[in-house]
């Protein structure tokens, strides 16, 4: 991990300029390479890469693994870890190829003066894109070092083999990797055609490694952003405006300046904040400043309680997600539905932090970001220096499960900062800062209209979702609050409607089952009252809902079983694979079960091109108090190769227990001029009283196939299974997300 | 003489015969237990909201547990009684009852097959209800979600545990009969009296109690307890700083909290969280026929309110230092903890419901007892599962017992203007030690408020 | 100045009394286990131990915990040596981000110490007042439940046997 410290891990920048050449070349990366929630211009997405993996875009192997003297490897990756088990998969990726235990590679994560772009660690494309690219780079470097040591052994390269850190050949020659390296000998661009290790021989991918940075977590060690001490470091605290666009009509600092600790109240035009030299000191001068700060308010949020009209007139553009066959099929029986999505939080446990320091010149940043280098490029903007004046160092936070205050906090350390020159300031939000300005997964419309035929089969499809776009990451020094609230009032990034295969608002709107006539538009909507950006999964968490929700009426429709429906519409096999494991482990079944009770079916292929996933689970309804229980959850996952088995099931055990709560409780409420949902009263998510008696995970593995994303797979799915779930138990179907008690109270009636 | 004595002799026993006769009730023959279909939707859905009133939820189901299926238990001075199972479930619920046998269990409190009821279920105030009510109540439970689940017995000390002796307690303290209408009142008082004295049975909780567990009634509606907390005044006693009139008990009944009288909280809670069902215009009752039972505050009383909302308009939270914080004593000590603890939430920054209340309009606070204080600081507000609701920590953990005594005297002081509660510190120490039983839920009531005041009508 | 007693270490802190202990514990005693959460008492982010029961340090004023002893997750065992929770932890592998973690271990210390024989129920009860947004749910009670056998079997003087972790 990059610890938690004012030097820098194991390697400095000097050291390894000296090491390995020219890096920075390798360092220019297209803008469209910074793939993640932004959608990346179309033209990119339709050229398709000749390397695999993120060396497309970052070819240089020195970018990626460097070899030292004495033989320590160093992996680089531009992407961050998030409580996803990324620091342990990428070990054991490039100590598969690279024939070494995953303990010794040394791992260094997103840095903008050392790693590669990688854009941003999200859509759960990690191992992926940085996986994949890192076990060719290895794979290719293993090459390198065998053709250097039979020049060095004098031995066929056929006869020689890597093995725990050196090449091996015949009778006992041996070349350790320190005595094989020379200055740039990894500078050299990865080659498509690297033959990588063949599934029989791991020794490492796929085999149960505990994760590297657990022991830490739970022995109180240095682990996140909100752990770092540097010497000297001070504390600040940041005063928000009650509502987001409130301008500040009244504030004497006079009061607070004098106060014990206080060592600078900062004001530029919008923004306040105060440091002092003890944590809490700020907390008392922070809320003294709140009191003191008169501000002017204006009602500018949409109703809460009718958000399907505020989306529907709002649109200001309407976009085609698929257009295939005919516009209509006759057919025996049309259905339709409507659905819908209340704006909901990521809601990390921890509130966003960062530290950061002015030193002659150059502002270094210690963030949990999802994307160090849009970072970096949004602050450099917003302070107005250059980009190299600005150095992001990713270190972990609380789970962020997306776009949430990180980036936020780093500007507004960043701009603190420059107030104090020379002072690692070190802001912490509290927690109505969190809550009531990361921005907020959109809330969602969607209708659905299908046609079956005689044999109950879909032969016309029609979907329209009404969205906000759910990409509104850095961006410009607008995309950050900080920007937007100083003097110089950078405006917000006009929201662009991007239809791409990654899909946004549009993820998994298609839906993946085999229908000859689909029509999917995306009805775009580009006021954001209230602030939005990328929640896990985006646009499939509501998507994959309204789908999988309305499937089950088409069943019903066919008189058909939901599961056997399904397959009937699906020939890839390892979709039907995945269904069929998660019915039978589930032991899916037609036999009524007692009153009040339901069985519930889902399925999705995340974003029709990442893991496949199906789910099955039983809930109970109470109708006389509007309680949902869960009692069990089956699920079956396929993500290609299983790099980190457990690490699968931890993060899909996660992403049940996460939609779960989205599903059941969550909703933001606001009137028309503030946001009501400040903490954790207001805001309700799952406790353990409510959590499932199990949830089986079953890990579908494919050994030697392409890695798939699987982090936000089963935030839909879910969704849809609960939604199924509760209408078999009690014959009713609810259209709109959250599931409240006062909603299922209202539909059950008495 | 030998004579004087056979009469006093046959004069026992006829009066024995006679008591018998009295006591003895016959069960009322099962029945099979009827379809959904046999009951008007209406009439279900009228028995909904009269369920509502009753509050039947709260003993009647185990929290997290199904509905109505009972075995909750409920601490009285004399034992543990578990609430029955009130499910249409033949074998362990209410399923064989006619609604004959249900009507006289209301009226009578009577069980079906004949033995008498523990006054814990207040028969003494549904005795009120209708006989249309009845059979709205009847229609709704008989269409509840039938649960299995015996009940376990009820823990009480010989005689109690006796039926036959509830007869005697009748005999002495129940008068059965419907609810009169009172014709020098308006229409609506005569509502929410009915509601309120009828299957509300507010008196139950508020009304104090003799030694055999009787409502006084010549103490009426003046405080009494429930589940170990203390159920206020809601006569001329009433101990709310700010006097309740209808608009704001109104608004407290409806959502379940109102910015001058703070949260429901205690068993009150699930009591507004009910409310919810109710249609504005008898909650409106409710507050019309509670207000006329207060009576016009007293002068004094009206000049405080006054005062306290003045303070309130200016000094937003700021901490008041009573007169006698000098050094050393206990109200000193106190105002230290209080700031340390308490005024993160309570300096009124941030507004009710989720916010903690400003003491100075706190019932609690100026209550004469300091069992729901007491109750408050060790187990706080739990956190209700996926809903929203006030959450407040408990200090039980954190304060020592004299922490808390010194705490509670001076927020009596510098808050209510009262002196220090004398029974602090011996009711702390029972309440810690669990010799004195409070029951803790969450505040429900709340998850309505603050979005829907006036929901349904 | 404020005497504290940590992990059985004792401290002279020079700090206002009325700051939290939460603060105390992680800027100046440099305490990384216990975490900022709401600074609320709504998500246990901050639970330590106080006399053997959970608080939640962010709401305890480090003045009201002089002279009693206080526990945090740096009190259960090292990195070397890590006590039965944190071993039942690393076994489980019952983290994703690993936040909300040290606030859960602290309470269900507090748990077992009060109730070696804990039953899963009670377990679940305990931890109600923490939240985890990562969904690790289901492998903190399975740590728990691990961790109560560890204890189990440590003071019965016999070495466990290994959890088996479930890939699914
Ligand atoms: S941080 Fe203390 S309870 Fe959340
Ligand atoms: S593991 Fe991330 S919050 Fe619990």
């Amino acid at each position: 991990m990059n610890a938690p410290n004012l030097h820098l891990p194991d390697v400095t920048r000097r050291g390894f300029l000296a090491g390995a050449g020219a890096l920075v070349v390798s360092f220019t990366i297209p803008a469209e390479a910074q793939e993640g929630e932004v959608p990346a211009a179309p033209r990119a997405q339709a050229a398709k890469p000749k390397l695999p993996g993120s060396l497309a875009d970052t070819p240089s192997l020195d970018a990626w693994i460097r070899i030292d003297a004495n033989g320590s490897i160093t992996v680089f990756t531009g992407k961050a870890e998030l409580g996803q088990g990324t620091k342990t998969s990428l070990r054991q990726i490039a100590a598969e190829e690279l024939e070494v235990e995953p303990a010794a590679i040394n791992l260094i994560t997103a840095d903008t003066a050392l790693t590669p772009n990688e854009g941003y660690t999200a859509g759960s494309q990690t191992i992926q894109n940085s996986g994949t690219a890192i076990r060719f780079a290895s794979a290719q470097v293993r090459q390198i070092l065998i053709a250097k040591a039979s020049e060095k052994l004098g031995a066929p390269v056929e006869a020689l083999k890597a093995e725990a850190g050196s090449i091996a050949g015949p009778n006992g020659a041996r070349a350790g990797y320190g005595e094989l390296v020379s200055a740039d000998f990894l500078h050299v661009d990865a080659a498509a055609d690297t033959k990588l290790k063949a599934p029989g021989t791991y020794h490492a991918i796929g085999k149960p490694f505990a994760r590297v940075d657990i022991p830490a977590k739970v022995t109180g060690g240095d682990a996140y952003v909100q752990d770092m001490r540097p010497p000297g470091m001070v504390h600040a605290r940041v005063v928000r405006p009650p509502t987001y666009g409130a301008k500040l009509v009244d504030f004497a600092d006079v009061a607070v300046k004098a106060m014990p600790g206080v060592i600078a109240v900062v004001r530029d035009g919008d923004f306040l904040a105060v440091v002092a030299e003890h944590e809490f000191q700020a907390v008392k001068a922070m809320r003294a400043m709140a009191a003191a700060a008169k501000w002017q308010e204006q009602p500018a949020l949409p109703d809460q309680s009718n958000i399907p009209a505020f989306l529907e007139k709002s649109v200001s553009e309407v976009g085609t997600v698929t257009s295939v066959g005919a516009e209509s099929a006759p057919g025996a029986k049309t259905l339709q539905a409507q659905f819908t999505r209340a704006y909901q939080m990521h809601g990390s446990i921890g509130p966003s932090s960062a530290v950061a320091m002015l030193d002659n010149g150059l502002t270094t940043v210690w963030t949990h970001t999802q994307g160090v280098y849009p970072d970096r490029k949004a602050i450099a903007q917003m302070l107005g220096v250059p980009e190299e004046k600005v150095r992001c160092i990713h270190t972990e936070g609380s789970g962020c499960y997306g776009h949430n205050g990180a980036d936020d906090a780093a500007a507004d350390a960043a701009l603190i900062a420059q107030k104090l020159p020379g002072k690692p300031v070190r802001v912490q939000w509290m927690r109505d800062q969190e809550h009531l300005w990361e921005p907020y997964g959109p809330a969602m419309l969607t209708r659905a209209s299908a046609t079956l035929d005689q044999n109950g089969k879909i032969v016309n499809w029609h979907y329209d979702l009404w969205s906000n776009s759910h990409g509104t990451r850095p961006g410009s020094a607008g995309s950050l609050i900080a920007g937007r609230l100083m003097a110089r009032h950078f405006p917000p990034d006009p929201a662009r409607m991007e239809i791409t295969p990654l899909g946004n608002g549009d993820r998994n709107a298609i839906p993946f089952y085999d229908v000859p006539n689909q029509r999917v538009n995306w009805h775009f909507v580009a006021d954001m009252p209230v602030r939005v950006s990328s929640l896990r999964g985006l646009g499939a968490y509501c998507n994959v809902f309204s789908i999988e929700s309305f499937m089950d009426e088409l069943a019903l429709a066919a008189n058909a079983d939901p599961v056997e429906f399904r397959l009937r519409h699906l020939k890839d096999p390892r979709a039907r694979k995945v269904i069929e494991v998660a019915a039978e482990k589930f032991g899916w079944s037609k036999d009524p079960l007692p009153e009040g009770r339901g069985r519930g079916f889902a399925f999705a292929k995340y974003k029709n091109h990442a893991a496949w996933l199906a789910i099955a689970l039983e809930a109970e309804v109470d109708r006389d108090n509007g309680t949902i229980r869960i009692s069990h959850v089956v699920c079956a996952v396929d993500c290609g190769e299983a790099v980190a088995l457990d690490s699968i099931v931890n993060q899909t055990e996660g992403g049940i227990l996460q939609s779960m709560s989205w599903t059941l409780y969550e909703a933001v409420h606001f009137d028309r001029t503030r946001i009501l949902s400040p903490d954790w009263s207001t805001y309700p998510i799952l406790r353990f009283s409510a959590v499932p008696d199990s949830i089986e995970v079953h890990v579908v593995d494919n050994p030697g196939a392409p890695y798939l994303g699987v982090a936000e797979a089963a935030q839909g799915p879910t969704a849809g299974a609960i939604a199924n779930a509760f209408r078999n138990a009690t014959g009713k179907r609810i259209h709109d997300l959250p599931y409240t008690r006062d909603r299922v109270k209202a539909v059950l009636g008495v | 003489m030998k004579r004087f004595w056979i009469g006093v002799l046959i004069l026992i026993v006829l009066c024995a015969v006679g008591f018998g006769a009295y006591a003895w009730k016959p069960a009322i023959d099962p029945i099979e237990p009827p379809q959904r279909a046999s009951f008007d939707q209406a009439l279900i859905e009228k028995g909904a909201i009269l369920a509502s009133v009753g509050n039947c939820t709260a003993c009647h189901t185990k929290p997290g547990e199904k509905s109505f299926a009972g075995g909750l238990a409920v601490p009285t001075p004399f034992g543990t009684i578990y609430s029955t199972n009130i499910t249409p479930d033949p074998k362990t619920g209410i399923g064989r009852w006619s609604e004959a046998a249900f009507g006289r269990a209301m009226r009578e409190g009577v069980e079906r097959d004949g033995d008498h009821l523990y006054p814990a279920f207040p028969f003494d105030h549904f005795t009120l209800v209708s006989d249309e009510d009845n059979k709205a109540l009847y229609a709704y439970l008989m269409t509840r979600h039938p649960v299995e689940n015996r009940r376990p017995a009820n823990e009480l000390p010989f005689p109690l545990n006796v039926r036959f002796v509830l007869a005697g307690w009748k005999l002495l303290f129940f008068h059965k009969g419907a609810y009169r209408e009172d014709a020098s009142q308006s229409a609506e008082w005569n509502r929410g009296a009915y509601l309120v004295e009828g299957l509300g049975h507010c008196g139950a909780c508020h009304t104090p109690r003799n030694a055999l567990g009787a409502e006084l009634k010549r103490a009426h509606l003046a405080g009494g307890e429930a589940e170990g907390w203390s159920a206020f005044a809601l006569n001329g006693l009433s101990s709310a700083p700010i006097p309740l009139t209808h608009d704001s008990l109104f608004a407290y009944l409806r959502q379940g909290w109102q910015a001058e009288h703070g949260v429901a909280n205690g068993p009150m809670a699930e009591v507004t969280g009910n409310l919810g069902r109710l249609p504005d215009a008898d909650i409106s009752a409710i507050a019309t026929y509670l207000v006329s039972q207060m009576g016009a505050p007293a002068p004094e009383r009206v000049a405080r309110s006054e005062e306290i909302r003045k303070n309130l308009a200016i000094d937003q939270g700021g901490t008041p230092i009573p007169a006698s914080a000098a050094t050393g004593s206990p109200t000193s000590r106190g105002v230290v903890i209080y700031q340390a603890a308490c005024a993160t939430c309570h300096d009124g920054s941030r507004p009710q419901p989720f916010g903690g209340i400003d003491f100075h309009l706190s019932a609690t606070i100026a209550a004469p007892g300091p069992q729901n204080a007491i109750n408050v600081v060790l187990f706080g507000l739990p956190a209700a599962s996926g809903r929203q609701s006030p959450i407040m920590p408990g200090f039980a953990e954190t304060l020592t017992e004299n922490q808390v005594v010194d705490l509670l005297a001076y927020l009596r002081e510098a808050y209510a203007g009262k002196p220090a509660w004398a029974d602090a510190k011996a009711k702390l120490a029972d309440t810690r030690s669990g010799k004195y039983q409070v029951s803790v839920r969450p505040s429900d009531g709340i998850e309505r408020g603050p979005d829907n005041v006036g929901a349904k009508d | 100045m404020v005497k504290l007693n940590v992990n059985g270490a004792s401290h002279d802190v020079d700090i206002d009394p009325a700051t939290p202990l939460l603060y105390v514990l992680r800027n100046d005693l440099k305490l990384n286990g216990a975490k900022f959460g709401c600074g609320l008492g709504q998500c246990g982010a901050c639970t330590v131990m106080v006399d053997g029961k959970a608080v939640f340090s962010c709401l305890t004023p480090v003045m009201l915990v002089e002279g009693r002893q206080v526990k945090t997750v740096e009190g259960l065992g090292t990195i070397d040596e890590p006590g039965p929770m944190q071993q039942a932890f690393i076994e489980q592998q019952a983290a994703q981000c690993g936040y909300c973690i040290g606030g859960m271990m602290m309470r269900a210390q507090a748990l077992l110490e009060a109730k070696p024989e804990a039953g899963d129920a009670d377990i679940r009860q305990a931890l109600e007042p923490n939240l985890c947004r990562c969904g690790t749910h289901m492998r903190i009670l399975r740590a728990v439940a691990r961790a109560r056998d560890l204890m189990k079997s440590k003071s019965a003087g016999m070495a466990p046997a290994a959890a088996t972790r479930r890939a699914s």
